[in-house]
Parts: structure tokens; sequence; C-alpha cells
């Protein structure tokens, strides 16, 4: 549609926002409005009153037109009754003309009603449109006012809600935190008892370097009785063979001794 | 949809009747610019009995915008083009 009526529609609506948007407080804008409408019904009031004013007039003029129309009359009956039938045409002629005038006035003075009671009809009507905007603008004042002390208490509400979710945020960091650290901790734990990190403590260690240390101490001891059994069988030429074999067997002894219980471990 | 009558009042209108509405709308658009003053006036108090006759009048004290606005019914050719312009209208 791009008719007059759109394009008026749409110009209206952009300088009403215009103007609404001018407008620090809807509320003086209502009351402002509400004063232009009382000096409109005044204004209609006046006119009503002058209205009224223009009927009492012709009421006046209808009233001595009547009394000069009957004045002739008796005048014409006088005059018949002296025998002067001349001059009791002339007063009855008079007469005629006047009665035309009486009609005429009573004509415009029964429009003049109609007219007054017409505007007295609108006046009342527009008064009571007007008591119906006051009610409404107050309501609308009322409600908007309620509306604005909404919004700030919405804006407290949502800055409480803020505050709260920052609250909220660091709790679940916090709890984030807590969890990585104690799934971290389980997993130094595991490593520490795979052995595949070292405990500065010392402590993660001792199962396997007391078995290591137990299993070297049994190998000394194997050491200690083959060289007993060597120096009982006799000192000299042997002990170079038993050198040799005690290397072999201290080299043989750590690789595979350490690797049976991290099987058992598995 | 709801249309004012400039200096009348308000009139609900069923979005069924716009089709002929539009029509009359248009033209009178037409009429306004081509500055053809008897067709203008011919077709805007045909728009504006249209308008009359297939709206429910709104109460006069109901706060509701018009989405639609039509000049009044004693407007002039002119008179609706400045309100047109850019200018007419509410000042400012």
């Amino acid at each position: 549609m791009s008719g007059v009526m759109k394009r008026m529609g749409m110009i209206f609506r952009a300088k009403a926002n215009k103007a609404l948007d001018r407008a620090e407080d809807p509320r003086e804008t209502l009351d402002y409005s509400y004063q232009k409408q009382l000096e409109l019904l005044q204004k209609v009031r006046r006119g009503v009153a002058d209205v009224a004013t223009s009927r009492k007039r012709l009421e006046l003029q209808l009233n001595q037109l009547q009394a000069q129309s009957s004045k002739l009359e008796d005048q014409g009956r006088k005059a018949l009754s002296l025998g002067r039938e001349d001059l009791a045409r002339e007063a009855l002629s008079r007469r005629a003309a006047l009665q035309q005038q009486v009609t005429d006035l009573e004509t415009q003075h029964q429009t003049l009603q109609g007219e007054e009671e017409k505007l007295t009809l609108a006046a009342q009507r527009l008064q009571a449109k007007v008591d119906a905007f006051r009610t409404k603008k107050e309501t609308i004042k009322a409600t908007y006012t309620a509306a604005q002390a909404q919004t700030r208490i919405g804006e407290a509400f949502s800055g409480i809600s803020e505050e709260m979710g920052d609250v909220g945020m660091a709790i679940e960091r916090a709890e984030d935190k807590t969890a990585q650290m104690q799934a971290r901790a389980g997993a130094i734990d595991e490593l520490l008892a795979s052995g595949a990190l070292d405990d500065p403590s010392g402590m993660a260690k001792d199962d396997i370097a007391a078995e290591l240390d137990r299993l070297s101490g049994g190998t000394d001891v194997e050491l200690e009785l083959q060289r007993m059994k060597a120096e009982l069988a006799g000192p000299g030429a042997d002990k170079q063979a038993i050198e040799g074999g005690q290397a072999s067997q201290g080299q043989q002894a750590p690789q595979a001794q350490p690797g049976q219980p991290r099987f058992d471990k598995q | 949809m709801i249309v004012r009558i400039m200096g009348e009042g308000q009139v609900k209108l069923d979005d069924a009747h716009f089709v002929e509405l539009n029509k009359l709308d248009d033209e009178l658009l037409d009429e306004m610019e081509s500055g053809d003053e008897d067709g203008f006036r011919r077709t805007l108090s045909a728009l504006l009995d249209a308008v009359r006759r297939l709206g429910a009048p709104l109460p006069d004290d109901s706060l509701e915008p018009s989405e639609l606005i039509l000049p009044a019914e004693d407007a002039t050719l002119d008179e609706v083009r400045q309100m047109l312009s850019d200018d007419g209208l509410i000042p400012g």
C-alpha cells in the first residue's frame, strides 16, 4: 500500500514519535493534552452561552412585536367603532406586516433553540469525554509511574542476579579447580604407584626399592657364598674364572630381577 | 486495522476491505500528484464514504494508535500535498 492513507499514517507516526521522544515525561504530555481539552470545552460552553443570549434577544424582540401587533388590532377595532373604516384598514394592514415579521422571528427563534439544544448536548458530551480522558490520563500516569518503579526494581533485581551469577561462577570455578586438583592428585598417585614419577617425599618408592634392595641384597649373599666356596676350593687359578662368572652374574641379575616384580604389579 | 479520518475520529476496519480501499487510495494519490482537483475531491469523498460504511467507529476516549490516516472531507488538494511533504502537520 503506497496511497495517501499509508503515507499520511507513516508521516504522522514519525512526527508523533519525534514529538514523544522530545517530551521528557509522557505524564506531562497527558496533562498538557487535558489542559487543551479543558480550553476547548470552555470555548464550546462560551458558544452555548452566546447562542442563548441571541435567543433571549429574539424573544424580547418577539414580545415587542406582538405587543405592537395587539396594539394595532385594538386601534383598528376602535377606529371601526368610530366609523373610520379607512383608519381601521390602515391599522390592520400594518398589523399584517408586523405579523409577517413575527412569523419570521419565530422561525428564527425555533432554529436557534434547536441549535442551542444541540450545542448544549455537544458540550455535555464533550464534558463527559474530557472527564473520561482525565480518568484515563490518571490511570496512564499511575501505570507509567508503576512501570517506572517496576523498571527500577527490575534493574535492581537484575543487578543482584548478575552478582549472584558472579558468585555462582566463582563457586563453579572453585569446584572445577577442586575437581581438577582431585583428578590430578589421583593421576599423580597412579603415576607414582606405577613408578613413572619420582616422588620427592620418597614414600611411594618404598615397596619397589625394598624389593630391589632385597633382591640385590640376595645377589650379594649369593656372591659372598660363591666367593667363599672359591676360597675353600683353593686360591689362584680359579679366581679369574670365578671373577668372570661373578661379572656375568652381576650383569644378568639386575636385568632379570627388577623385571619380575613389574610383571607382578601389572 | 484502525483508520483515522482527520477531524472525525477513528474507525476500525476489517483487513478484508483493504483491496477495495487501496484502489481508491491509489487513485487519490495519482490525482493528488497530477493535480486533478475535481477527481481528488470525488475520490476523497468516495474513500471516506467507504471507510465510514465498512468500518465501525471507535469511541472517542479510546486511546489507540491509527495505522492509517485520511484527510478530512473538506481538505483541499494543496493541504493534503502539504501534509505529505516533510514539514507539514505537526511542526518539528
